[in-house]
């Protein structure tokens, strides 16, 4: 095994999460329910990716080359995000015929934004220093995503019985992919012996206390424990439309390679 | 200053001269002010469009949000959409103070715009079709926005010179930011460089007729008379334009591109810059709602507007019961 693989896997597993996130999230612009969350989301997107640019630094600092060539120079089988996130928000694409699914997008900003919060808690106190500073950072900026995308998923789920229906359906879809986004991949138990985050198995358990308040708050429950129905993308198994989202995020980088700048 | 019972008192002209005085003093009018209704409905007319173009102008740029080629890219694009989006509330915000008194409110604002009654600024109706069209807008779209906003910061209209300000400095940003991509493709590639050099061609008529026409003559219409009347704005539209290309000539040739106008000069006798028409007609067919991308990015609002109804009522609904959220 290379030097610290582990390391970079977990590394790859946070910058691809946030980067493929923060890229769903962009393709909302200007197609929110009002224009007050245009201006919300868009920062909380914004801010997403620059989460993403840290993880990627970290890195570009291990040698693992240019920080935008990791980023927009990669195949699909080569990201480490979970395949919930690189769902696309609904049909349609951003630029012709959206019809994207705000009560998906909530309730998947909701439990990442949960998930997020619990990793970065642990992340503090990784033996890997420049990770443990870098999460620091990102923590403060993250309670206020948590924030508000609690206060969205409370407001849905106690109004209409539409929207009622709309967030229950959204979870219970969300759930059968959520395992992987908890996953740290074939690397996980490496990952947590030598202490970069701690173990699955205790991230979980922590993650489904959290969540388990929330739920509570708005009379609802769920049973089973959070699947992985359709493959782990922490190693390498994705879907079609992750293809689609690092088509669009590399277009313009890979259109012209002898580009020294852009 | 007038007190309020005696004011009350004053007949509609004597409170006219009254608003007259007021504007000829250079005092500014706040949104509980006695206003003719002239005044009113221009300043609607005129900070609704602004505010709206604001987030339709969001929609050309936004194309080219995931897709900025560097990280650094995409987060410097991301922040200045998001900015864009913020001006366009805070310049809503403002109209509709000004809407109150006639019972309208955003919901009018909408359904307007849907049905292409409220305009957005011609400019936003063209094709985006490469990044370096993104690099044009945030360079020259948004500079001679810069002009035209900065010329207005002096408005008689108080809310409206409060909200411009904030907007002006970070347009500044954006300018710069427009900047910086145009540097990087004019000292690029051969391919980014003809990228940049198209985008120019496909923008510079636009840039022109983006200050209006140089009269009422040219399109029929015109509220730069009554405007100026009311100390809403200061200069014509040509006087915007003059700046634009003293201002930006210079730099776009310093780049080593090519204006797409053979007939441009500075004539010295004159002071002033000739250039060749544009293409008015054209012009007033954009202003009515039928440029090459209208329907496409209107669509684009109505549909995803459409779509999360469900959203609005839901939040209706939480507003009536009060529910306790958080």
């Amino acid at each position: 095994m290379k030097k610290n693989e582990s390391l970079r896997e977990l590394l790859y597993q946070l910058a691809d999460d946030n980067f493929i996130h923060a890229f769903r999230g962009s393709e909302w612009l200007g197609l929110v329910p009002h224009i007050e969350e245009d201006v919300a989301y868009s920062s909380i997107s914004q801010d997403t990716m620059g989460h993403a640019y840290m993880f990627y630094q970290l890195l570009e600092d291990l040698g693992e080359g240019n920080l935008d060539q990791i980023a927009h120079g990669r195949k699909p089988e080569q990201f480490r995000n979970a395949i919930i996130l690189e769902e696309k928000n609904g049909p349609g694409s951003y630029l012709e015929k959206p019809d994207y699914d705000w009560a998906f997008t909530v309730v998947r900003n909701l439990l990442y934004s949960h998930f997020k919060t619990i990793q970065l808690e642990s992340l503090k106190q990784s033996s890997y220093e420049p990770l443990s500073i870098v999460s620091r950072k990102i923590q403060s900026e993250q309670y206020y995503h948590l924030m508000h995308w609690e206060t969205w998923f409370t407001q849905l789920m106690l109004s209409t019985e539409v929207a009622r229906t709309k967030m229950e359906d959204a979870i219970k879809r969300i759930w059968k992919d959520l395992g992987g986004l908890i996953s740290l991949g074939n690397y996980g138990d490496e990952i947590s012996a030598n202490q970069y985050i701690d173990s699955e198995q205790k991230l979980e358990t922590r993650f489904l206390e959290s969540i388990e308040k929330v739920f509570k708050k708005v009379e609802f429950t769920i049973d089973e424990n959070p699947g992985m129905l359709r493959g782990n993308g922490r190693n390498g198994e994705h879907t079609e439309d992750l293809k689609q989202a690092i088509e669009t995020l590399s277009e313009v980088y890979l259109s012209d390679l002898e580009a020294a700048s852009w | 200053m007038v007190n309020v019972a005696s004011f009350e008192n004053l007949t509609e002209q004597e409170k006219y001269a009254h608003f007259m005085e007021r504007i000829n003093k250079g005092e500014k009018i706040e949104a509980e002010d006695w206003m003719p209704d002239d005044y009113r409905m221009n300043l609607i007319k005129l900070i609704s469009m602004h505010g709206i173009s604001e987030i339709m102008g969001a929609l050309p740029e936004k194309e080219w949000v995931p897709k900025a080629p560097t990280l650094h890219r995409k987060l410097a694009i991301m922040a200045k959409v998001q900015d864009e989006m913020g001006h366009g509330q805070l310049l809503l915000r403002v109209a509709e103070d000004l809407m109150k008194p006639l019972g309208k409110n955003r919901e009018d604002i909408m359904q307007d715009l849907f049905t292409k009654r409220l305009k957005f600024h011609n400019v936003f109706h063209m094709p985006a079709p490469t990044w370096a069209d993104a690099a044009i807008i945030a360079w020259l779209v948004d500079g001679a926005a810069i002009l035209t906003q900065t010329m207005l910061l002096k408005t008689s209209y108080g809310p409206y010179g409060r909200a411009l300000k904030r907007i002006c400095q970070e347009e500044s940003f954006h300018a710069k930011h427009g900047e910086s991509l145009v540097l990087a493709l004019a000292s690029g590639t051969t391919y980014q460089k003809k990228m940049l050099q198209e985008a120019l061609n496909r923008w510079w008529e636009s840039l022109l007729v983006f200050f209006g026409p140089k009269s009422a003559k040219v399109v029929g219409h015109s509220k730069v008379d009554i405007n100026i009347k009311y100390k809403i704005r200061s200069k014509t539209n040509e006087e915007l334009r003059q700046e634009f290309l003293t201002k930006y000539v210079p730099k776009i040739k310093k780049l080593g591109l090519i204006i797409p106008d053979e007939t441009l000069r500075f004539d010295e006798e004159k002071g002033e810059w000739v250039y060749q028409e544009p293409d008015w007609k054209k012009f007033k067919e954009i202003t009515k709602g039928n440029g090459p991308m209208t329907d496409n990015r209107l669509a684009l609002r109505r549909e995803s507007y459409e779509n999360t109804k469900w959203v609005r009522e839901a939040l209706t609904h939480v507003k009536d019961k009060k529910i306790l959220v958080g």
